[in-house]
C-alpha cells in the first residue's frame, strides 16, 4: 500500500514557497516601503501625501519622458505586431528553407546588446556608414543621434531585436486554428481574403494579448542600446521613462523614483487587468 | 501563384539576410587588419576621414584583433567571467526555484492561483526601473550592494521564467499525470519523472531566454555596483581610438561567441517555449 498522501495545501505550498519567499523579499515587501516613502518626504520622516506625485507630474522631464515611451510604445508595437504577423503568414505556407529562415529571423534576440550598440554606433555616427550610403546617392547627411531621427534609429533596432521572437508566437498561435475550419471555409466558396477577416484573424486575436505583453517588457528594455549609443542624456527624442528613473536614481531623488515607480507600476497593473480580462473571455468562449 | 510564392520567398530570405546582416559586418571588421578596418571606417574614428563603408570582406584575414583581446587586454576577461558568474548564478538558481513554482502554477488547482499567477505576471512586466529603488533598498539592508550576488539574488527570483515554465507545463496532458498517481507515485515523483522531462523544452526555453537577458545585462550593474572590477561585459568601455578598433570589433564577437551557441543548441527548445506561451491551451 502507498503511504497516506499529504493535503494538497501542504504539496502545493512546497512547490510555490521558495519562488515566493524571494518575491517577498526581494520585490513585495520593499515595495511596500516604496509606497510609503512616495508619500513622505525625501528623508521619509514626514507624510506629505500626493505631493511628490503633484511634483513628479508637473516635473517638465518627466512628461517629456514619459510621452517619448508613450510614443514609442504607440509607434513600435503595432509596426512591430504587423510586420511580424506578415512575415508569420508566409512562413506558414512556404515550406523550403522555413527552418533556416526562423533561425536567420530569430538570431538577432541572440546578439548581445554591446555587440549591437557598437554596430550602430559605427552605422549612425555622423560619418558613419548610413551616411556614407545617403552620400553615394548624392543626398544630404543625416545627423542620426542628434536630431529626431535618434527616435526611429532606436525603434528599428528594437523592432530589429524582437521581430523574430513575434513571428514565433504569431506562428504557434496560427497552428493552433485547425486546418478544418479554413477547409470548410473553402467548401463554402469564401475567398482567401474572407477567411483571413473572419477566420485568421479573430483566432488570433487572443494571442495577441500575448504578444503585446513581450512586446511592451521588451520596449522597455531598449534603453539598454540607448544607453551603451548615446549615454545617460540622448537627444530629446529619445529620453525614455528608463533614462529618466536611472539618473534620479544616480541623483538619490528617491522621492520622486518611488513616486514614478508607483505611476508606472499602476499603469502596467491595469494592462495586465486588461491581459487577465481577455484570457478569462477566452476560456468562457472554449467551454 | 507560383510567382507569387517565389517573390514571398525571396522577400522573407531578404528579411533574414537584412537581420543577420549585422553580425556579418561584426565578424569581417575583427577579422580584418588594424590599419584595413581603420580606413574602411573612416571618420567615425577620431583622426579618421570620410564616410565609413560597412565592414564586409577581406583580402587579408588576420587574427590579430582576437590576439590583442584574448592576450594584451587583462581588463576584457575580468568583464567576460563577471559576466558568466552572473548568467550561471542567475540560471541555477531560477532552475531551483522558478521550475517547482511553475509547475504548482500550471497544474494544481488551489484558491489564490490566479491571484498568484497575476502577482507572477504584473512582476513579469514591471521594467527595471520600477523595482529599481525596491530591490536597492532590501539590497542594502542586507548589505550585499556593489557585490555579484546584488545582481544574481534578484535575478533568480525574476517572474518571466515561470510564466515560461507554466506554459509549456501546463501543455503535459493529464492523462499521464494521473496514471502515474494510479501507480502510486508521490506528487515530488510526478513532478521529478514526468513533470521535469516532458516539460524540459519550457524549461531550456526559459533558461535560453534569461542566457540572452543576463549576458546582455546593463541596468543593474549600472545602478548597483560601484566598483567597474565587478562590471560585466556589456559596460565595456574601451576608448576607441584609430589603432584598437579592431580590438572592440574582436571583443564584440568574443561576447557574442556565447550567446550565438547557446542560441544554436537551444533553438529548438527556445522555439517550443515560445510557442507555448501563445498557445491557447492555459488550463
Amino acid at each position: 500500500m502507498s503511504m497516506p498522501r499529504p493535503p494538497k495545501a501542504i504539496i502545493v505550498g512546497a512547490f510555490l514557497a521558495p519562488s515566493l519567499t524571494g518575491l517577498a523579499v526581494f520585490f513585495l515587501a520593499p515595495s511596500f516601503d516604496v509606497a510609503r516613502r512616495s508619500l513622505a518626504n525625501p528623508s521619509g520622516t514626514e507624510f506629505v501625501g500626493l505631493d511628490n506625485y503633484a511634483t513628479v507630474l508637473s516635473n517638465e522631464a518627466f512628461r517629456l519622458a514619459a510621452l517619448n515611451t508613450a510614443k514609442f510604445m504607440a509607434v513600435c508595437i503595432p509596426i512591430l505586431l504587423i510586420a511580424s504577423l506578415t512575415v508569420a503568414l508566409f512562413l506558414r505556407k512556404s515550406t523550403p528553407f522555413k527552418a533556416l529562415m526562423k533561425t536567420a529571423l530569430l538570431l538577432p534576440l541572440a546578439i548581445p546588446v554591446f555587440s549591437a550598440a557598437l554596430l550602430m554606433s559605427v552605422t549612425f555616427d555622423a560619418e558613419g556608414i548610413a551616411n556614407g550610403i545617403l552620400a553615394f546617392f548624392d543626398l544630404e547627411p543625416v545627423a542620426w543621434m542628434g536630431t529626431d531621427a535618434a527616435f526611429w534609429v532606436l525603434a528599428a533596432s528594437y523592432v530589429w531585436r524582437n521581430l523574430g521572437y513575434c513571428i514565433v508566437l504569431w506562428l504557434a498561435a496560427l497552428s493552433c486554428i485547425p486546418e478544418t475550419l479554413y477547409e470548410a471555409a473553402r467548401v463554402d466558396g469564401a475567398n482567401s481574403r474572407q477567411i483571413a477577416v473572419r477566420i485568421t484573424l479573430p483566432l488570433l486575436a487572443p494571442s495577441c494579448a500575448v504578444v503585446v505583453v513581450l512586446a511592451i517588457i521588451n520596449a522597455f528594455k531598449v534603453y539598454r542600446e540607448a544607453y551603451l549609443v548615446a549615454g545617460n542624456y540622448p537627444h530629446e527624442s529619445m529620453y525614455l521613462l528608463p533614462h529618466l528613473f536611472n539618473n534620479w536614481f544616480a541623483s538619490l531623488s528617491t522621492a520622486k523614483l518611488a513616486a514614478g515607480g508607483v505611476l508606472l507600476g499602476l499603469v502596467l497593473f491595469l494592462v495586465v487587468c486588461l491581459l487577465f480580462r481577455s484570457w478569462a473571455k477566452q476560456v468562457r468562449a472554449d467551454r | 501563384m507560383k510567382v507569387r510564392t517565389t517573390l514571398t520567398a525571396a522577400c522573407v530570405a531578404l528579411a533574414g539576410f537584412v537581420l543577420c546582416f549585422p553580425l556579418v559586418m561584426l565578424v569581417a571588421g575583427s577579422l580584418m587588419g588594424q590599419t584595413e578596418l581603420s580606413s574602411v571606417l573612416g571618420g567615425v574614428l577620431p583622426s579618421g576621414e570620410g564616410y565609413a563603408q560597412a565592414p564586409l570582406l577581406t583580402l587579408n584575414p588576420t587574427l590579430e584583433s582576437y590576439v590583442a583581446v584574448l592576450v594584451d587586454t587583462p581588463a576584457y576577461h575580468v568583464l567576460f567571467w563577471n559576466s558568466a558568474a552572473i548568467t550561471a548564478g542567475v540560471l541555477a538558481g531560477q532552475l531551483l526555484f522558478a521550475t517547482p513554482a511553475a509547475w504548482a502554477l500550471a497544474r494544481y488547482e488551489f484558491p489564490g492561483r490566479n491571484a498568484l499567477f497575476f502577482l507572477y505576471v504584473l512582476l513579469m512586466m514591471l521594467p527595471f526601473q520600477v523595482v529599481m529603488l525596491p530591490n536597492y533598498l532590501v539590497l542594502n539592508a542586507l548589505g550585499i550592494n556593489d557585490t555579484l550576488p546584488a545582481i544574481i539574488l534578484p535575478g533568480i527570483f525574476s517572474a518571466f521564467p515561470v510564466f515560461i515554465m507554466r506554459h509549456f507545463f501546463a501543455t503535459i496532458p493529464n492523462a499521464i499525470i494521473e496514471s502515474a498517481r494510479l501507480d502510486g507515485a508521490g506528487e515530488l515523483r510526478v513532478f521529478l519523472t514526468i513533470g521535469i522531462p516532458l516539460g524540459l523544452p519550457g524549461i531550456f526555453a526559459a533558461l535560453v531566454l534569461g542566457f540572452f537577458e543576463y549576458w546582455s545585462l546593463v541596468e543593474q550593474p549600472l545602478a548597483f555596483l560601484k566598483d567597474q572590477a565587478l562590471w560585466p561585459l556589456s559596460l565595456f568601455q574601451p576608448t576607441v581610438s584609430f589603432d584598437n578598433v579592431g580590438l572592440v570589433f574582436a571583443s564584440a564577437v568574443i561576447a557574442a561567441v556565447p550567446a550565438v551557441l547557446v542560441f544554436a543548441m537551444g533553438r529548438e527548445y527556445l522555439e517550443r517555449g515560445i510557442a507555448a506561451t501563445a498557445r491557447k491551451d492555459r488550463s
